[in-house]
C-alpha cells in the first residue's frame, strides 16, 4: 500500500488544493484523538510532500505557535504548497467531519442528557476523558522530573491557574517570560 | 444575540492566541469564561462537552464548535470555529516565513526550553480543574485513575480507554 521508502531528497510532489483537501479530510475522519502519528504517516510516507526532515522542522515551528498542532500543521503545509487557498482548503479539510461529528453527539447528549442512563453513561465518558487528561499532563511533565528550575515554573503555573484560578492573559504574560529568563541565565 | 457572538468571539480569540503548547492548556481559562463568568453552562456540563469532544474523531479541540453550538446555535459554531482557529492561523502563516531565517539562532531554543515548563504546568493545572469537574463519587474516581494509569504505562488506544469508561459509567455503579 505505500509507497518506497521515504527518500532523502526533499523533492517532492506538490499537492493541488483538493488533494490538500482529501489528506486532510480523511486525517480529521480517521484520528482519534492523537491525530499527529497519522498525520506524519499521510505526509511523509503515503503521499509523500515532505521529507522527514522537513515535517520534523514544521512541526517543531508548529509546537513553538499558539494553537493545536495538528491545527497549525495543516495551516503551513497548505500555504507552503497553494499559498492561502492552499490553507484554507487544509484546515477546512480537517476540522469539517469532525465538527460535523461533534455536534451530532452534543444533540444526542442534549436529547438524552435527563436520562439516569445517559447520565451515568456520560459520568464515566467524562471521568475517563479526565483521565486521559491526567495522563497528558503526566507525560508532558516527566522530562522535567530533574529540573528543578522547569519544576519550579511548572508548579507556579499550577498554583495561578488550578488552585488561585486566576485568569490565563496575566498568568502567561508574566511566567513565560520568567521562565525564559531564568533560562538564558542558566544557559550563559 | 448578536452581543452574545461578540463576546463568544472575543473570548475564543484570545483563546486562540494564548494557547501555547496546544489547546489543552486553556481549558481551564475556556472553563472560567463560559462557565464562571458567563454562566453559559454548568462545570458538570463542560466536563461532559469535553468528555463527548475527546470521544469523536479529529484534533483535540472539537470542544470549541460543541461550546459555541451549545450557548447560539449553528452562528455560535461559526463565530467560536473562526475565532478559534482564525487567530493562531494568521500567526503560523506569519512565522512560517520568518521561521527559515532564524532557526538556528540560540535564542530561539531558550525561548522554547523556556516554554515547556509553562506548558507542563498549564496542561497539569488542566488536568485538575477537568477532573474536578467531571469526578463526582467513587466510581467515577476509580475510572479516572484506572484511564490514567492504563494510557499512561501502556500502549492501549486512548478511544478504548474512553469506551471502557463509558461502559463502566453505564453500570452507575459509585455514581450519585
Amino acid at each position: 500500500m505505500d509507497a518506497a521508502p521515504a527518500t532523502l531528497s526533499s523533492k517532492h510532489e506538490a499537492p493541488d488544493i483538493g488533494e490538500l483537501f482529501t489528506g486532510f479530510f480523511i486525517l480529521g475522519l480517521t484520528g482519534f484523538g492523537g491525530v499527529l502519528p497519522l498525520a506524519r504517516h499521510m505526509m511523509v510516507e503515503k503521499r509523500g510532500w515532505l521529507s522527514s526532515a522537513e515535517f520534523t522542522d514544521l512541526l517543531g515551528l508548529c509546537q513553538f505557535l499558539p494553537g493545536g498542532n495538528i491545527i497549525n500543521m495543516s495551516v503551513a503545509v497548505g500555504l507552503k504548497f497553494r499559498g492561502i487557498p492552499g490553507a484554507l482548503a487544509s484546515i477546512l479539510g480537517l476540522i469539517a467531519v469532525p465538527t460535523a461529528v461533534v455536534i451530532g453527539l452534543g444533540v444526542i447528549y442534549g436529547r438524552f442528557a435527563n436520562d439516569p442512563v445517559v447520565r451515568h453513561l456520560f459520568g464515566g465518558l467524562a471521568a475517563a476523558a479526565a483521565g486521559l487528561l491526567i495522563s497528558t499532563a503526566i507525560k508532558i511533565a516527566w522530562p522535567l522530573r530533574k529540573d528543578v528550575l522547569g519544576l519550579f515554573i511548572g508548579a507556579l503555573c499550577v498554583l495561578a491557574i488550578a488552585v488561585l484560578r486566576l485568569p490565563l492573559l496575566p498568568t502567561l504574560l508574566t511566567l513565560a517570560p520568567l521562565s525564559i529568563f531564568l533560562r538564558s541565565r542558566q544557559a550563559s | 444575540m448578536t452581543g452574545t457572538l461578540v463576546t463568544l468571539a472575543l473570548i475564543f480569540a484570545q483563546l486562540s492566541l494564548l494557547a501555547f503548547g496546544g489547546g489543552n492548556t486553556i481549558l481551564p481559562e475556556m472553563q472560567r469564561q463560559v462557565v464562571d463568568i458567563h454562566h453559559w453552562l454548568t462545570a458538570q456540563e463542560f466536563g461532559a462537552l469535553f468528555a463527548l469532544a475527546q470521544a469523536a474523531p479529529g484534533p483535540n479541540m472539537m470542544v470549541v464548535p460543541l461550546v459555541g453550538w451549545h450557548v447560539a446555535g449553528f452562528s455560535g459554531v461559526l463565530v467560536t470555529s473562526l475565532a478559534k482557529f482564525g487567530p493562531s492561523s494568521l500567526v503560523t502563516g506569519i512565522a512560517l516565513r520568518l521561521w527559515e531565517r532564524f532557526k538556528d539562532r540560540p535564542w530561539r531554543r531558550t525561548v522554547q526550553a523556556g516554554l515547556v515548563p509553562v506548558t507542563a504546568g498549564l496542561v497539569t493545572a488542566s488536568a485538575i480543574v477537568i477532573t474536578h469537574t467531571s469526578v463526582s463519587g467513587w466510581g467515577t474516581v476509580l475510572i479516572a485513575a484506572l484511564v490514567a494509569i492504563a494510557t499512561t504505562a501502556t500502549r492501549i488506544h486512548p478511544l478504548l480507554a474512553l469506551a471502557a469508561g463509558a461502559v463502566l459509567g453505564l453500570t452507575g455503579i459509585g455514581q450519585p
